[in-house]
């Protein structure tokens, strides 16, 4: 008998190391997994891999080039985040751009969250096992780059606005180019629908997994889609409306289940929403001047200054602590990827190894703006 | 009947007992036989993975391979050459005779079953009259090549694809063999050859107007496609979980072993389904039952690639199931399903009623 008991067969728990390379981290994030045979106990995200000190660098350069390094960080959403600089340090002047600007850079914006939201969903089916998303949504994303390319010359680092203004005009095919591309992607957002959205094993896939409750979301600081997805109300062009958001009329999306299909629906009414922007914005656009006049040396008055934006993944604020000199005494980013994190370990304990692939694939994360 | 595949056949025969004894021309032809089957299953294999880029490419609006002769059909030879001329290439820690060992088991379980496969009457291997019986048995060898590998590799990931292939496999083939011996009671026989013969009278076997049999169909095709471990039953080498799953480590021809051998399931799969459900080389209503010198073996072909574009359609619309729903599909769903199936298909037989 007691030979019996010695010889019992034990289970044990293991680690494992998904990433820093992994197919399902979408970059280097490296997570320590605890895993007993497919259920997950653990998850330890183990951060740095690709760390530039991007913050550091900020010290060391003007204004106008701080602009520049925000494209490296989420650099599906380059354009709000060169924003949201140019935001801070016209708060910190005291300077006003004219409407043509805020226009403009309010569509440039929704078209940027339009493409990070059309790549997300892709990657999202792709996680999931369906490869065909992937190509359906790089589709639509090559029109919206081509339309970026033509008016600023890039298609991922933009670089495209500047503090008091724009850097060029805009193209001169630019509002027919848009006009057409929104016929486009209305006819295949619902295409988007009957592929996945519908399908039995994604709605089983999704449903019910890593389940965030709203109070979990605000104690963890969770922003962006997460959190709508959630409940919370948290869009920052809804509570602190900048650029020409508090002249268009949009509805945020918002949903109460908190799983990863609530997290997934927010994300594709947020694509319908961004449309509704587009459209309502791209027929009148004020004739204007494209900059205001800066000095060549921006020099910030002593002070704190802090500007928040909403990208397509969250929250991003940029804080500047100016001593009056042409850098920045100090400059941190909170980036929305960073806390959206923080709480992964939190709801997906007790999953799958693939529950937690789905999980990730709703957080949608960039790992440059998590490490910066 | 005039057909070519037996005048050729005839004429080898022939020509091989007239120059040597007789049993060195009957090893000789055995030999022979081999290697045209092994012919066979690499060119089925490196067509298939050019059908399936190409069917793939059609669902993504690209182009697919292109550039390796006419649309790419060199593409894949070309591929086969690069992967030959490979290092075979093993870790440090990996336990070396059963890591050497795996790749065989898959390939060889792959092959056999393709010995009993009825391509026309006259193009059959070895046609034996518990023929199904074979083809079920061998095709489950392969699993034991998936667990082997994903142990002797030593690596978390392989281990776990190893785990799924393992525990996937085996829940499937219940309902493969349940939903094929359905058909067996309707045909009454274990016999492939005679199975086909029957549908010549009696029409396809899933026309015959019985329920089950088309329950059965359906129950084959979800099963099948988890046996060969195809989307959305993927998950032994889930890209996005596991990397490439069971075979991680494996590098050259041993990986396309295992690469090869998904394909040369998949027409296994495909072939069961024709013989069972769609009457083997029959042509549909008879058209060319009176052209002698039509070669029934394009109508098996054709019948087999037609099941294997449904199976391709699967693997690029679908996402792909978690562990437990998988065995909850089996378990479930699929298993009580398929057995008060295989009732009513014998009392189907009994009363001999149209159902």
């Amino acid at each position: 008998m007691e030979q019996l008991t010695n010889n019992k067969i034990k289970t044990e728990e293991y680690f494992i190391n998904m990433g820093p390379q992994h197919p399902a981290a979408h970059g280097v994030l490296r997570l320590l997994l605890t895993i007993d045979g497919e259920i997950i106990k653990n998850v330890d995200p183990d951060l740095g891999y690709i760390h530039r000190s991007i913050e550091k660098m900020c010290e060391r350069d003007s204004y106008q080039q701080i602009v520049h390094l925000t494209d490296r960080m989420d650099y599906l959403s380059s354009h709000i985040n060169n924003g949201a600089v140019c935001l801070a340090v016209e708060k910190a002047l005291e300077l006003e751009v004219t409407d043509r600007v805020k226009v403009i850079r309010t569509i440039f914006d929704e078209l940027t969250r339009l493409a990070s939201h059309l790549l997300w969903w892709g990657v999202m089916g792709m996680d999931l096992g369906a490869l065909t998303t992937y190509f359906y949504a790089f589709r639509d994303r090559e029109m919206i780059n081509d339309i970026f390319e033509e008016t600023c010359g890039a298609r991922l680092t933009m670089n495209y606005y500047v503090p008091g203004g724009l850097m060029f005009d805009l193209h001169p095919n630019f509002v027919n180019r848009v006009k057409k591309f929104l016929v486009d992607i209305k006819e295949h957002l619902p295409e988007y629908d009957r592929l996945l959205t519908g399908n039995v094993i994604f709605q089983k896939r999704t449903k019910g997994i890593g389940l965030l409750s709203k109070e979990d979301a605000i104690s963890y600081g969770v922003t962006g889609p997460v959190a709508r997805g959630s409940g919370v109300h948290c869009d920052v062009r809804k509570t602190h409306p900048y650029h020409a958001y508090d002249r268009v009329d949009f509805e945020e999306a918002l949903f109460t289940e908190g799983d990863t299909f609530a997290r997934y629906k927010v994300r594709i009414k947020e694509m319908w929403e961004s449309i509704s922007i587009v459209e309502q914005l791209i027929d009148n656009i004020p004739e204007g001047d494209i900059k205001v006049p800066t000095k060549a040396v921006i020099k910030l008055p002593k002070g704190e200054f802090y500007q928040r934006v909403e990208t397509a993944r969250g929250e991003l604020g940029v804080y500047i602590n100016s001593t009056g000199t042409k850098n920045p005494y100090r400059l941190k980013f909170r980036s929305p990827g960073f806390s959206n994190l923080s709480v992964l370990n939190h709801i997906s304990k007790g999953g799958k190894i693939a529950d937690l692939v789905a999980i990730m694939a709703s957080f949608d994360f960039v790992i440059p703006d998590i490490d910066r | 009947m005039m057909n070519i595949p037996l005048s050729i056949t005839t004429t080898i025969h022939d020509w091989l007992f007239s120059i040597m004894p007789e049993g060195a021309a009957t090893i000789t032809e055995w030999v022979l036989i081999a290697a045209a089957y092994l012919a066979l299953f690499a060119v089925a294999g490196l067509y298939l993975v050019l059908l399936e880029r190409k069917v793939a490419a059609w669902f993504q609006f690209r182009l697919g391979p292109n550039r390796v002769g006419p649309w790419g059909i060199f593409q894949t030879i070309a591929d086969a050459l690069k992967l030959v001329s490979k290092e075979i290439y093993s870790n440090r820690k990996v336990d070396k005779f059963l890591f050497n060992l795996a790749p065989y088991f898959v390939i060889i379980a792959s092959l056999m079953a393709m010995a009993v496969f009825p391509f026309s009457k006259q193009f059959q291997g070895f046609d034996i009259n518990i023929g199904v019986f074979f083809l079920f048995a061998v095709s489950s060898i392969g699993v034991i090549g998936l667990l082997v590998g994903g142990w002797a590799s030593n690596n978390k990931y392989s281990l776990i694809g190893a785990m799924r292939s393992g525990l996937q496999t085996i829940s499937y083939e219940l309902s493969v063999g349940l939903s094929i011996l359905t058909m067996v009671l309707l045909s009454g026989s274990l016999q492939l050859s005679e199975i086909i013969e029957v549908q010549r009278t009696g029409g396809w076997l899933i026309f015959q107007g019985h329920i089950p049999a088309i329950i059965a169909f359906m129950i084959f095709m979800i099963a099948g496609t988890a046996e060969t471990n195809r989307a959305p039953f993927d998950l032994v080498e889930a890209e996005s979980e596991l990397g490439a799953g069971f075979h991680t480590e494996y590098s050259g021809m041993q990986f396309a072993y295992f690469f090869l051998a998904e394909f040369i399931n998949m027409f296994i799969i495909a072939s069961i389904a024709v013989v069972l459900f769609f009457g083997g080389w029959l042509s549909p209503f008879g058209i060319t039952e009176g052209i002698t010198w039509f070669p029934e073996v394009l109508w098996f072909i054709i019948k087999v690639f037609m099941i294997i574009l449904l199976m391709m359609w699967f693997r690029w619309t679908f996402p792909r199931l978690r562990v437990d729903q998988l065995l909850t599909l089996e378990w479930k769903y699929l298993l009580p399903i398929n057995m008060v199936n295989l009732v009513l298909m014998a009392i189907v037989i009994w009363l001999n009623i149209t159902l």
